[in-house]
């Protein structure tokens, strides 16, 4: 291969000491009304872990209670408002803006070879507004917290005493905040892309952010609407869902799934890429079959809006719509299986580094396999009918959300932290808190997998003795988890205070956010770098110097 | 599972007094499933049977792949500086093949889980029909002949059932994990599911959508009777049902009717105030005058109960209008009177 590379104006590398956007402006001000991308993306990081530890800290709850068959901790009604905060925060305030707000955010324009996104003052607005809607939200539980479930099924959520409307109001406000980050996205992807930066020479996390952006846009409306109407309903007594008022409530489940279902893309598309750009880098060798993981995101943002009704086969919906949203869940396997095996393909034949991030995803591809092979089992109609709101599909979303959404943004966390804040964690100490996340992943979720085929349903306060076993290692597996991230907390607070300086590229990465200097400029680039390569040619020209710990250019370059 | 520390825990909730009437979970021949006791059963066990060994099969191939590649291929170190062979980058037959194959394993799965899917839904022409009423937190069961609704559900062996489902407050789902079958409880509509018992004994119902408070107490159970024994239990209960009046009407409704759900007879307050010396006494009503709880506030309560609503509950009583005939409501009335 002709040895291909990329120009890129480099300032000041490896020196932190010189001017980068977090020393540019001083002062509280100059960060909460900032325009520049890379901060407002650390807000939004600082913040979605913030509503992390919130919602972790009531999963603990959750599976605490559930240590005996009765009456553990709490009551019936403080249990099931512990479940609905879990799910609605981890959904809503977390995954959802976990890697596209935050790690997008702040690596996106970088990797693009931009100064910034198209639309600065609509990406601080999208902050904003994610504030506004997390405290709406918040103040459900001050008030007397929402116990609806994530879902806000009516008429139950238009008939209890809770505060269901500043939840589903701060939803509706956190909707549009969403909606603005992709349009943001969208835009830079097709205005700012530097000379030479065709679509294909694109990396997967922008493809990846690319089709999240795209479900964003169409889809969030939706569910902003759906939850305006529940509002309206409830409030002003209009019939539009309660069939006491001569409405539909299964035409809720219609909306919220149109708008959910594609959701869950909108959480794990931004995994994928994420992968995409670990795996490579991790294995030293260019990405297997590009093309096909770059349209495969495409294909599945669109099919994601077609296969809503899989979550109402027992709704009452009709036989023959059951039949069609099963056979194009069905379809989705394909895009999904050709990634993973795309993946895997990559590693074969590379130089593998096991760093932190690299572990992060492999306990993706591992946990991300179960979770996409459980799917498959609720596709199939008549296994659905009796897996169908069980411990079954807990489990299985939990794979796919907390096993891949979560594992991939915890190893974009990793692989980026030098990068964004200029320091290196204590690397060891990461290999750790990874190994405790993953045994206490499986070791949480696999055994709701067998719940859930014995029959066990899920939101269930007290439940028949037979199940405690393993209830109780579930909860065992929570606590592990727990303790995994509390270590990991812990370790990446103190590389900010006496992390080693990173280097400008200590992991050999070929993409663009590596040719600036950790952390970036202000501008990112002084001039526009012209691209001449594709974002994962060229790892043979990079050569690891011990004295940095980081890779810099190649002296004698080989053909 | 682990026999001893199911009934450690048995008799440590029992010491306190907490043990509810559960259901038994019948034990299972199978380590995945729950007992197999209808003809429906057979497409989704199979269907899931294969489904494991097919998850098993491609995840210990990406595993071994994985954690093989690692091994083969780890690094010596970052200061080695190894550069990765040169393999393609890019393999259309590669992709085209590995998008076929995952094709051949789910169409069969969708077309089987479509047949079984189908089957569910399709109660034959002659089943017998049994109604179920989803109501917070309760499974009432309506018979062919009999007045007032049971509280489980009583079906014949090898007779194929029909269930017509409905609910009177929100969404439930009526689940029979035994039969591998399920149909959400929608307020305002109807909705079925069908079933044939294959093996006498009894097997647990649980309400699988979430319904507020006592969600996870919505629990019954199918009591499947050998030939002859529903019929059986059919004319016992019915002349029980018809010979019992005044207060014993009513202490035989408090149960079968759900009243227990949110009304205690002891003095603690559930969901609804408890029944206990509360007649002849002045109720206090949130936005409204304080009542005297005599014959018609009661038959108001029941039969209109969003009418009053007691201070300090929420609204979250079903109407029993229709439900109760003359007779019960005087049942429950003198219930209530005796309780002093
Ligand atoms: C889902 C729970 C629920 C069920 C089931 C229920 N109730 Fe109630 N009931 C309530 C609540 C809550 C109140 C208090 C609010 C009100 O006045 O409506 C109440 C109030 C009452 C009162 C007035 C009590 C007082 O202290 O003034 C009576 C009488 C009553 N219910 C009878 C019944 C009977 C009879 C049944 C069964 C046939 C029944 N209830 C089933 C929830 C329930
Ligand atoms: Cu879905
Ligand atoms: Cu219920």
């Amino acid at each position: 291969m002709a040895a291909p590379s990329t120009t890129v104006d480099v300032v000041a590398p490896r020196s932190s000491g010189s001017d980068n956007y977090l020393t540019h402006d001083k002062g509280v001000l100059s960060w909460i009304f900032t325009l520049d991308h890379k901060r407002i993306g650390v807000m939004y990081l600082c913040s979605v872990l913030t509503a992390f530890a919130l919602g972790g800290f009531f999963a603990l709850l959750v599976r605490t209670e559930l240590l005996t068959p009765q009456r553990t901790i709490m009551d019936h009604d403080t249990y099931n408002q512990m479940f609905t905060l879990h799910g609605a925060i981890m959904v809503f305030l977390v995954i959802i803006p976990g890697i596209p707000a935050a790690l997008g955010n702040i690596i996106m324009p970088l990797q693009l070879g931009a100064k910034d996104v198209a639309f600065p003052r609509l990406n601080l607005a999208s902050y904003h507004l994610w504030i506004v809607g997390a405290l709406f939200m918040l103040s459900s539980l001050a008030i007397n917290a929402v116990d609806t479930g994530w879902t806000f099924y009516t008429p139950y959520s238009t008939t209890t005493s809770t505060a269901v409307v500043p939840a589903a109001f701060g939803a509706f406000i956190l909707g549009f905040s969403s909606i603005f980050t992709g349009l943001n996205f969208i835009v830079t992807m097709h205005k700012l892309r530097p000379p030479g930066m065709t679509w294909f020479r694109l990396p997967l996390f922008c493809w990846a952010l690319y089709s999240t952006a795209l479900i964003q846009v169409l889809a969030t409306p939706v569910i902003g609407i759906t939850l305006l109407m529940m509002i309206v309903e409830r409030t002003l007594h209009i019939g539009i869902f309660d069939p006491m008022l001569g409405g539909d409530p299964v035409l809720f489940q219609h909306f919220f799934w149109f708008y959910s279902h594609p959701a869950v893309y909108i959480m794990i598309v931004p995994a994928f890429g994420v992968i995409g750009e670990i795996i490579p880098v991790f294995s030293r060798k260019r990405i297997f079959g590009y093309k096909f993981i770059a349209v495969s995101s495409l294909a599945i943002a669109f099919l994601g809006f077609l296969v809503w009704g899989h979550h109402m086969f027992v709704s009452g919906q009709s036989v023959l719509a059951g039949t069609i949203f099963s056979a194009i869940t069905f379809l989705i396997a394909i895009p999904t299986a050709i990634k993973v095996f795309n993946w895997i393909t990559t590693m074969y034949k590379g130089v593998i580094h096991l760093d932190t991030p690299m572990l992060y995803a492999l306990a993706f591809l591992w946990v991300f396999t179960i979770g996409g092979l459980t799917g498959i089992f609720l596709a199939v109609m008549s296994v659905d009918v009796h897996l169908h709101d069980t411990y079954f599909v807990v489990a299985h979303f939990h794979y796919v959300m907390m096993g891949g959404a979560i594992t991939a943004f915890m190893g974009g966390l990793h692989y980026w932290w030098p990068k964004f804040t200029g320091k290196m964690y204590e690397e060891k100490v990461g290999r750790v808190g990874a190994a405790l996340v993953f045994v206490g992943l499986n070791v949480t979720f696999f055994p709701q997998f067998i719940l859930g085929s014995r029959g066990m349903p899920r939101r269930y306060y007290n439940y028949l003795p037979e199940f405690q076993p393993l209830h109780v290692l579930s909860t065992l597996g929570a606590y592990t988890l727990g303790i995994g991230f509390l270590l990991t907390a812990f370790y990446l607070y103190k590389s900010l205070k006496s992390g080693k300086t990173a280097p400008m590229n200590p992991w050999g990465g070929a993409t663009l956010e590596w040719h600036c200097s950790s952390p970036p400029p202000y501008y990112n680039f002084h001039k526009p770098p012209v691209v001449t390569a594709g974002p994962y040619d060229g790892y043979e020209n990079l050569m690891y110097d011990e004295t940095i710990s980081g890779y810099v250019p190649r002296k004698e370059k080989i053909v | 599972m682990s026999a001893s520390i199911t009934n450690s825990v048995a008799s440590f909730s029992g010491l306190f007094g907490l043990e509810p009437k559960l259901p038994k979970l019948a034990p299972s021949p199978y380590f995945w499933m729950p007992p197999s006791a209808s003809v429906t059963t057979e497409n989704t066990d199979a269907l899931y049977n294969f489904m494991l060994w097919m998850s098993l099969f491609f995840s210990v191939a990406i595993f071994w792949a994985m954690v093989r590649f690692c091994v083969k291929y780890r690094a010596k170190s970052r200061a080695a500086n190894e550069i990765a062979a040169k393999t393609s980058q890019h393999n259309t037959m590669l992709e085209l093949t590995w998008s076929v194959i995952p094709l051949f394993v789910v169409v069969p799965l969708f077309v089987g889980g479509f047949k079984g899917f189908v089957n569910l839904r399709t109660p034959p022409k002659a089943a017998m029909e049994i109604r179920a009423t989803g109501q917070k937190w309760k499974w009432l069961f309506t018979y062919d002949g009999l007045g007032t609704p049971d509280d489980a559900l009583h079906v014949p062996v090898n007779t194929a059932v029909r269930m017509i489902i409905n609910s009177v407050d929100v969404i439930h789902s009526l689940y029979i994990p035994s039969f591998r079958t399920k149909m959400d409880a929608v307020p305002g509509r109807y909705t079925d599911l069908w079933f044939k018992a294959t093996q006498t004994g009894e097997f647990p119902i649980f309400c699988a959508e979430y319904c507020g408070t006592s969600h996870s107490d919505m629990l019954s159970r199918v009591v499947v009777h050998p030939p002859g024994g529903y019929e059986k239990w059919l004319a016992a209960t019915i002349a029980q049902a018809d010979s019992l009046t005044g207060k014993d009407r009513g202490a035989m409704l408090y149960e079968k009717q759900g009243c227990s759900t949110c009304h205690s007879i002891d003095g603690t307050p559930k969901v609804g105030p408890s029944w206990k010396a509360i007649y002849g006494k002045m109720e206090s009503m949130t936005g409204g005058p304080a009542m005297k709880v005599d014959e018609n506030y009661l038959r108001e309560s029941m039969l209109d109960p969003q009418a009053h609503i007691v201070m300090g509950y929420a609204p979250a009583m079903p109407t029993f209008e229709g439900k109760l005939s003359d007779k019960d409501i005087d049942g429950l009335i003198d219930f209530i009177k005796s309780l002093k």
